[in-house]
């Protein structure tokens, strides 16, 4: 397995998000589906330790995930936010900045390539360019870091349809290209369909009844 | 020098001015008349309080009494200063550091390079700016990185998902910051002359000195200023805006505002 939660609570402004949670992620295009608040979002940032759970534990590929060095783990697990967050730089040098923390260099042109973008908006500022593009943006800083696995927060969430499904044919495309591990949330389940090998629903904070723990 | 004598006549004819400006808030229902007289009632009583204990410092002329009231008021400015910082978690400790250094290294620097001679009149005054300055740069400074953390937990934890380190992460901000806190200052040192004169000037030519003195004085506390406030500023910023994190480089809650979806 990929991950493995193993009886999760957590809360957030002292409200409970996940109650015992457990649950497996196998490795491949793995989505997490359910309604706004079901606790989504926050069992992805559990996923590479950006934040950690009350009780209970997160495994990665077998080990806890509070037993690997944290800044490691988010290169090689690393998270895509629902919303883009980018620097007010050009494009290149925000594509290029989580491979410069880590003091490595990166082909900018094919990262842009893969999230499909062309090499052009290298030279773009990042503030200037539509959400959709910017979150493609986003996307090509964490293929950068040349992760083994995505997390991605609602990557759609804020694009128009042809927008949306131009992501999600990159997406498909970015896993038979790479091999890369995903997992995304949503709250369309037909997206889930369309882009994982299998749907794991979510709903209050618990594995939706009558879907496989 | 020649010293000057006020009396107490003097300083109530100058309340004239304050019978003004209440009348000027009354007029225009601005509603602070009740605050100007606090104001000038407080200024009386804690300057008086203050010429008393200085008085008793400068005839004693020993150091240990200039620490003492130094270690004082950088205690005060620590506790005023923490209010303006209350969206800082734990920033009574990095404030106090910030600037007890300041107030230490920049008197220490003044003394040893032999700008004043190691005396209660040189210590107290210019311990009492360089400490006032230190905490409202701070402040300022502290106010900004609260407002900034809280603004931006979403930029932060997208850094911090790229793997980078909370220092990293938080750069641009404390950038921000520090500059926040400094730039008054440097506007002010900009300006002086020109659109204000600075007060040690206007008290030393009050009290008769020569215009070049007075000058050269102002100068001198300027540039103390300047080194006293960077200290200050960077200093409580660098440990404060570690208490946002988690020793694993998590923000937080309530700074990470993603919702629970």
């Amino acid at each position: 397995m990929l991950f493995d939660l193993e009886r999760v609570t957590t809360s957030r402004g002292g409200v409970a998000v996940l109650r015992e949670l457990s649950m497996s992620i196998p490795a491949g295009a793995s989505c997490v589906a359910g309604p706004s608040g079901s606790g989504k979002s926050t069992l992805l940032r559990l996923l590479n330790r950006l934040a950690d759970p009350e009780s209970g534990r997160v495994l990665y590929r077998g080990d806890d995930v509070r037993e690997r060095d944290p800044l490691e783990l988010r290169r090689e697990v690393c998270l895509v936010p629902q919303l883009p967050a980018l620097q007010a730089a050009t494009v290149a040098e925000n594509v290029a900045y989580g491979a410069r923390l880590a003091g490595g260099a990166c082909d900018v042109a094919r990262c842009l390539g893969l999230a499909g973008l062309d090499a052009g908006f290298g030279e773009r500022a990042a503030d200037r360019l539509s959400v959709g593009e910017q979150q493609r943006v986003m996307l090509a800083r964490a293929l950068a870091l040349e992760p083994s696995v995505l997390l991605l927060d609602e990557p759609t969430s804020a694009l128009d349809e042809a927008a949306r499904d131009a992501v999600e044919r990159t997406l498909l495309d970015l896993r038979e290209r790479l091999g890369i591990s995903y997992v995304l949330v949503t709250h369309d389940l037909a997206q889930a369909r369309r882009l994982a090998d299998s749907v794991l629903p979510l709903a209050g904070g618990r594995v939706a009844a009558g879907a496989p723990a | 020098m020649n010293a000057i004598d006020v009396s107490l006549a003097e300083v109530a004819a100058a309340l004239v001015l304050v019978a003004v400006a209440i009348a000027i808030s009354l007029r225009e229902r601005a509603g602070v008349e009740g605050d100007i007289g606090v104001a000038a009632v407080r200024a009386f009583v804690q300057l008086t309080a203050v010429g008393y204990v200085i008085k008793l410092i400068f005839d004693e002329d020993r150091l240990v009494f200039v620490f003492a009231l130094i270690a004082v008021m950088v205690l005060i400015a620590t506790f005023t200063a923490r209010r303006r910082a209350a969206k800082v978690p734990g920033a009574f400790a990095p404030l106090l550091a910030g600037i007890a250094l300041a107030a230490a290294s920049t008197l220490a620097a003044v003394v040893a390079l032999g700008v004043f001679d190691p005396e209660a009149r040189y210590l107290v005054p210019v311990g009492g700016m360089v400490i006032g300055n230190s905490m409202t740069a701070a402040a300022v400074a502290l106010n900004r990185l609260g407002d900034e953390v809280s603004s931006s937990g979403r930029e932060i934890e997208a850094t911090l998902s790229l793997g980078a380190t909370a220092a990293q992460a938080m750069r641009p901000i404390l950038r921000r910051s520090l500059r926040s806190g400094m730039i008054p200052l440097i506007d002010q040192t900009k300006t002086t002359g020109i659109i204000a004169f600075p007060g040690i000037m206007v008290g030393m030519l009050l009290a008769g000195a020569q215009p070049v003195d007075a000058v050269r004085l102002q100068l001198i506390l300027l540039y103390t200023l300047l080194g006293a406030v960077s200290v200050s500023v960077l200093v409580s910023m660098a440990l404060a805006y570690r208490n946002f994190f988690t020793p694993a480089h998590q923000l937080h809650e309530p700074a990470a505002a993603t919702p629970a979806s």
